[in-house]
């Protein structure tokens, strides 16, 4: 009895202080701006399913993918021992769902042999980050003490968690061994440890007992820092890819408030549509984060930091400062520092700077977080956006900052000025004359066969 | 025997002069009309479009750049006035279909004027090409002079990673009967040249080695005598990044239209 209300309590507790901060981060992705992303359910479906539920994108790197599998199936499937958990919890039951037999002894058999897997991957990661050192895992300005350790802390939290699984399942099979009952459930990986810790019953009912509370505390712990963490990828990933771009990745989106001002422009007697509601129709590109769309936000809650867009980024490959990882970290930084900021992370540890970015003090996206020369080492090559397994686009904040330096600030670097001249004076970007463009066409031959 | 043929570019304000349309407007690009070096693509392509007696015709002076450079950079001003002044020109004389060797301009008249009105059929040439072999417009008999050659083709981002265009450009090449290799990053992995996102007009930011070197690197390593690339900034940055490596006299870079026009025995 005491435990059931014990458990109530903390199980309320985690869940409110969960539900608390969600609603934070829901705040946040909501000062960007609006933009309305609809259209061909049907394939934004079978983008979900391919590229978020089935991993699809993963799969470029078999290694990490199939190691990337067994956490998240692991993820998935003992979650449903969740639901026994908050059952047994509440009423004081054991083994609730026990009467479904087979079913149950399937059920619980999977459930070791994944917690098992994910305790084997979760060690692989381990060693890749601490041991191998995996470049794309390690380096980089934006890869500081908090990234690294946040990624350290899921590792050994997973770990802990299964760990905790086992001990639970260990005592409680010695339990039932010694009171001559059956126990419901088949457990391949722990079966042959019953007599790990002994058979005297108090301290295996106590084991029992911690175990299950590690494992449901932890669960809920881990559930709550989740917001700080670049682990909310497990939530963000599906709703992300669910509204990611479909149109081909060379299609650049289009600025209407331009649009509007140049027909006019051409036509005086054309109409500009009022601007919605709170936009600031002056402001073209992006200075901070509320003049990013939603979902570029989004993207930043979604990025998981595994550096795959940075590690096939060629201008980072050849050196420079550009990083697509540092842009959509940076947006999560600001957005925090701006707008609210979840329980644990606080965005002041994460502003230790790198010597090479020479950051401002404005308190902006721009140049208070990501510097122009960053901006400007991008090739637009979209092989950022084409790595990233959930579908973030880096691209797309890259360009609006882009904009915002030259439409607002004239802040281009001055080769692209004189290419912006020419192309305003002589229709191309070059210092030629116009009246050159069809010179190639000048004494052209060609070899017939007769 | 071969002969000599002078060709005279049919223009398109000539062509509505007459009140007729062509099947296709060559869009000729920038680099296309200007590069020096490119210049010499426009010319083979040309030569395959008389070569194979399709109806088409080229803006000629009425051509201005699609604003793509200016749209990367960040000037979408720039860049709308350039879309709404090219629609308004290939409005105005009734084109459905465009063709174009530079993936940059297809790239950007396909997906991104329609949002200005602008709405076509955009064709770029590695498609274009594919088809006429497909069709036996082009036929190559036995290869011509490619066959056997060691030929690796360097994927251009916006023809690729922007717009799914992967493999017409090898089913081009496939037509030499070469020995095609592939670099270790191609295709959905391919590794820009560097030039993209209006680059072409910059000096790189700080870094410790040029995008460009760093490909031409890895095209040089696959023994390839020949790199094929199917747009003009991969092509000056793919021979300026042989150039560093002292390799051109081993090494050329010619675009899919050149050695095709050559293979079909159709340069002059």
């Amino acid at each position: 009895m005491i435990s059931s209300i014990a458990f109530i309590i903390v199980a309320v507790l985690g869940i409110g202080l969960f539900v608390w901060q969600i609603r934070k981060i829901a705040r946040n992705i909501n000062m960007g701006r609006d933009k309305e992303i609809s259209g061909d359910v049907s394939k934004r479906i079978n983008t979900l399913l391919l590229v978020a539920f089935g991993q699809q994108k993963m799969f470029k790197r078999p290694l990490p993918a199939v190691l990337h599998l067994f956490v998240y199936v692991g993820f998935l499937v003992i979650n449903v021992e969740l639901i026994e958990i908050l059952i047994d919890g509440t009423f004081g039951t054991h083994r609730v769902l026990g009467f479904l037999g087979p079913v149950y002894s399937v059920l619980m058999a999977i459930n070791e042999i994944l917690g098992l897997l994910v305790i084997i991957a979760c060690v692989i990661f381990l060693a890749r980050r601490n041991i191998t050192k995996v470049p794309r895992l390690t380096r980089g300005p934006e890869m500081r003490a908090w990234p690294q350790m946040d990624a350290n802390v899921i590792l050994i939290t997973e770990i802990v968690l299964m760990l905790a699984l086992f001990a639970f399942n260990i005592a409680d099979q010695k339990l039932s061994q010694l009171n001559g009952v059956q126990l419901a459930g088949a457990f391949p990986v722990t079966s042959g440890l019953v007599n790990l810790f002994g058979s005297d019953v108090q301290t295996l009912k106590i084991i029992a007992a911690t175990g299950w509370w590690v494992h449901i505390i932890g669960i809920l712990a881990f559930m709550n820092y989740l917001p700080s963490s670049k682990h909310f990828h497990i939530i963000m990933s599906f709703p992300n890819v669910y509204y990611s771009k479909l149109e081909p990745k060379g299609q650049f989106s289009n600025v209407e408030s331009i649009t509007h001002e140049i027909k006019a422009m051409l036509d005086p007697s054309y109409v500009v549509p009022p601007a919605p509601e709170g936009a600031d129709p002056q402001k073209f590109g992006a200075k901070d984060v509320e003049d990013l769309t939603w979902k570029q936000l989004m993207d930043s809650y979604t990025c998981t930091e595994c550096g795959r867009c940075t590690s096939v980024c060629p201008a980072n490959i050849t050196g420079k400062l550009l990083s697509p990882r540092k842009i959509v970290m940076d947006t999560r930084d600001r957005m925090e520092e701006k707008g609210e900021s979840p329980l644990i992370f606080a965005p002041a540890h994460y502003k230790e700077e790198s010597e090479r970015v020479k950051v401002t003090e404005e308190r902006t996206l721009l140049r208070g977080y990501v510097t122009p020369e960053e901006l400007w080492a991008c090739t637009t090559c979209n092989a950022c956006v084409e790595s990233c397994p959930v579908n973030i686009n880096q691209l797309s904040t890259i360009m609006d900052l882009r904009r915002y330096l030259v439409l607002e600030e004239s802040a281009a670097p001055a080769a692209l000025n004189a290419m912006f001249n020419n192309i305003e004076n002589n229709g191309a970007p070059w210092a030629f004359s116009p009246s050159d463009r069809f010179n190639w066409a000048d004494d052209l031959f060609m070899a017939t066969k007769n | 025997m071969s002969e000599k043929k002078q060709i005279q570019v049919p223009v398109m304000a000539d062509l509505a002069a007459r009140g007729e349309s062509p099947e296709v407007l060559f869009w000729v690009g920038c680099a296309g009309a200007f590069d020096d070096r490119y210049k010499n693509v426009t010319r083979a392509f040309v030569r395959i479009l008389e070569h194979v007696g399709i109806k088409y015709a080229v803006l000629g002076m009425e051509e201005t750049c699609t604003g793509d450079p200016a749209k990367r950079a960040g000037n979408e001003f720039l860049f709308q006035m350039q879309a709404m002044t090219n629609i308004a020109t290939l409005d105005g004389y009734g084109i459905k279909t465009i063709v174009t060797a530079c993936p940059h301009c297809f790239n950007t008249i396909k997906n991104e004027y329609p949002a200005l009105g602008g709405n076509y059929e955009v064709i770029h040439h590695s498609t274009f090409l594919q088809n006429l072999i497909n069709e036996g417009k082009v036929k190559i008999a036995g290869g011509g002079e490619f066959k056997g050659k060691r030929i690796t083709f360097h994927d251009s981002c916006y023809l690729g990673r922007a717009n799914n265009i992967y493999e017409a450009p090898r089913e081009v090449l496939a037509a030499l009967d070469a020995d095609l290799v592939e670099m270790k990053r191609s295709r959905a992995n391919g590794l820009c040249c560097g030039a993209g996102g209006a680059q072409m007009w910059k000096e790189p930011e700080p870094g410790n080695k040029d995008i460009n070197v760093e490909r031409a690197e890895e095209a040089i390593g696959t023994g390839a005598t020949i790199i094929a690339s199917a747009c003009p900034f991969c092509m000056t940055m793919m021979s300026d990044g042989v150039k560093s490596q002292n390799q051109e006299d081993k090494v050329k870079v010619f675009d899919i239209a050149e050695l095709i026009a050559q293979a079909e025995g159709i340069n002059a």
